[in-house]
């Protein structure tokens, strides 16, 4: 479903951050990429969700076959692609229920049907949040403004299900929650997993791993994927730390 | 331009004065003669200095004569009727060309005045005496010009402890085949304990440079209260010229909010004088502008007294070539301690070409007050863009609804909710957002 190969990007001014990024993800696998602060986790993920401020320098990322390169943001996420921020951004003045319809119906325009119809939006969104143990009087505040950490990111995942992606990239979605709201982001994340989407977990800790277990662990680091595996491998990096598989690379 | 209105002045001062009584007389005589040797201001005046008339100085203007008569206009109710506030049961005192169009208008003499100040100059001489160029003390030529000529706009008087039945609309529609410049006068009385809602609402009809010269004195006594709108809506190629004096008594509440959304050239000046203790001022601005539309705003807010509050926050979106100015001046005199003023101007800029000046003047001579200014001038923030379009929010839709985001609390003061629909289509509708 989602291939990326040999992906180089940095910054416009020429910082090197992805040096050959290799993933393929495939329908009903959940992918966790780990690494230490500085290792290009979060520019994979911007990258993948077409931030315009990371210029590409080679290779390509392919969803079922086609170069997302070259689609705007608003296309990559029309195609399926959805990245939960690390950093949801606050906007004032804009309801979470008219956020999640402009979104929405945006998705459907793209896929040329009309406006969902207010009933049935109403009720999806009810569900939704049920999923999520949410109250209904979220969706009458204004977009993240003044949200606690675990606020947002629960918004994260009801936005996520409210536009049912094909590959969700979840980027450090675990910061910030206490034990209970990630427990709760967890069980929103398994729900909505189908054998026809993916998800990708973005993290620098293994305890959201034991929530939403991972068909593969990917360690990223300098830029680079350097070493895959099983979720065992999450919990060796648990108790080891980071500096073996450092020690590691050093000499590569 | 200066000679022909000298000139129109003095073929009617006759007139005026046998209307006016002898008090508005010398009034308008003095006025005259001030205008007379200040000329129109230039750029070289610090109080003119981003703003410049030079254009509309340079167009030909019939200008409105003192007693002039409906003009032969062909506007029907229906015309208009999208500029009144739909569903919303009011009072409305219409003008079209700078002359009153009584069939669009439904005016009142029952338990407060809503009518005329034509029609008021023969029936309450004494109380225009009394009213009339009582407040706009601001030694400026496009005031003084009023002063001397303007002699019809809107009258309110609410009497002693009423609060008005229903809001009321003022209307200044141009339309003229050649562009027209009228001098129009709104005089506002609320009386202790009264309360009144005010939309007044300048629009120029057609594509031709009209030039509107507005002067509106709001006096609001002890524990009153008064809100004021303001939609300048012109078209791209009219010009208002606006200054409103509010004086305030203790205890009382005014508002004003200006919505400045277009218009060649737009200059307001808003003067507030806090008078009595306890007065509370809130002062709101929105402007949306975009081509080469000029907009500047002056305010003036004197705490003259102890115990005294006032709130300003004015917010731009400037796109095209388009020119912003504010200049937000609060004074805090010696004996006003106890003040609280807060004075905000945020600014977007959506186009390398558009421009902004803003200056935050506080001048504070009391020193147990609480006062604080701040600025920005910005563009969009690309970390929200990008989340919304990361969301399939299209970016001219998510622009959209970040400008809407941002215009969104200048609409804090506006209580009507016919007003707050028809002014959040005029945005959406400005800002080219689709969404609900």
């Amino acid at each position: 479903m989602l291939s990326i190969q040999n992906l180089q990007a940095g910054l416009a001014d020429g910082t090197s951050i992805l040096k050959g990024i290799n993933l393929e993800v495939k329908p009903g696998e959940v992918h966790a990429i780990m690494g230490p602060n500085g290792s290009g986790k979060s520019t994979l993920s911007s990258v993948v969700a077409g931030r315009e401020e990371y210029e590409v320098t080679g290779g390509d990322v392919l969803l079922d076959g086609e170069s997302l390169l070259d689609c705007s943001p608003e296309e990559r996420a029309h195609k399926g692609i959805f990245l939960s921020f690390q950093y949801p951004v606050e906007i004032p003045g804009v309801s979470v229920s008219n956020f999640i319809k402009t979104a929405l119906n945006a998705h459907r325009a793209a896929r040329g049907e009309g406006p969902l119809e207010a009933a049935l939006l109403l009720k999806k969104m009810r569900e939704k949040l049920e999923l999520l143990e949410m109250d209904k009087s979220f969706l009458s505040r204004s977009l993240n403004e003044g949200f606690s950490g675990g606020e947002k990111k629960r918004n994260e995942i009801f936005q996520m299900a409210m536009l049912e992606p094909r590959l969700a990239i979840l980027d450090e979605t675990d910061s910030g929650l206490d034990i209970d709201a990630l427990r709760i982001v967890a069980q929103g994340v398994n729900a909505l997993k189908s054998p026809t989407n993916a998800v990708v977990v973005i993290t620098h800790y293994q305890r959201l791993l034991d929530y939403i277990v991972p068909d593969y662990v990917h360690v990223l680091l300098n830029g680079k994927i350097v070493k895959s595996g099983t979720k065992d491998l999450a919990l060796e990096l648990e108790e080891r730390g980071y500096d073996w598989i450092k020690k590691e690379n050093a000499g590569k | 331009m200066h000679n022909t209105l000298l000139n129109l002045y003095a073929e009617h001062e006759v007139d005026l004065a046998r209307e006016s009584g002898d008090a508005v007389a010398s009034k308008r005589r003095a006025a005259i003669d001030r205008f007379e040797a200040l000329g129109f201001p230039t750029k070289h005046w610090e109080s003119w200095k981003y703003t410049s008339l030079k254009t509309t100085l340079a167009t030909e203007y019939t200008t409105v004569p003192p007693f002039a008569s409906a003009s032969q206009h062909a506007l029907e109710f229906k015309d208009l009727e999208s500029y009144f506030l739909d569903e919303l049961d009011a009072y409305r005192v219409v003008f079209v060309n700078g002359v009153y169009s009584s069939w669009l208008s439904s005016t009142t003499h029952q338990g407060i005045d809503v009518c005329t100040l034509g029609s008021s100059w023969r029936k309450s001489p004494e109380w225009l005496a009394e009213n009339f160029a009582a407040l706009d003390e601001l030694d400026e030529p496009l005031v003084l010009l009023n002063r001397a000529l303007a002699r019809e706009g809107a009258l309110v008087h609410i009497p002693k402890n009423t609060a008005a039945d229903k809001p009321i609309q003022i209307f200044y529609f141009t339309t003229a085949d050649e562009p027209v410049f009228a001098q129009v006068r709104n005089i506002v009385v609320v009386e202790s304990g009264a309360r009144v809602e005010i939309v007044e609402r300048h629009q120029a009809l057609n594509g031709k440079a009209h030039w509107t010269n507005a002067v509106t004195e709001i006096r609001v006594a002890p524990n009153a209260h008064v809100r004021y709108t303001k939609l300048q809506n012109d078209v791209s190629t009219a010009t208002l010229t606006d200054a409103t004096f509010v004086h305030q008594a203790a205890d009382s509440t005014a508002v004003v909010n200006t919505f400045s959304f277009g218009g060649k050239l737009t200059r307001n000046d808003l003067r507030f004088h806090l008078a009595g203790s306890n007065a509370e001022a809130h002062l709101h601005g929105l402007t949306l502008i975009n081509g080469d539309e000029h907009v500047d705003h002056r305010t003036f807010v004197d705490h003259a007294v102890p115990h005294c509050t006032s709130h300003e926050v004015y917010k731009g979106v400037y796109d095209g070539r388009s020119h912003g100015v504010f200049n937000g001046q609060i004074m805090v005199r010696p004996q006003a301690q106890k003040t609280l003023a807060f004075q905000q101007n945020d600014n977007l800029l959506l186009n390398d070409r558009a421009q902004i000046d803003t200056k935050p003047q506080l001048e504070i001579f009391a020193d147990d007050v609480k006062c604080s200014h701040g600025c920005t001038v910005g563009q969009l923030d690309a970390d929200a863009l990008f989340y919304l379009r990361a969301r399939g929010i299209p970016e001219t839709e998510a622009r959209a609804l970040l400008m809407l985001a941002f215009a969104n609390d200048a609409l804090a003061q506006v209580e009507l909710p016919a007003l707050e629909r028809k002014l959040h289509a005029l945005i959406h509708k400005k800002l080219g957002v689709s969404v609900a």
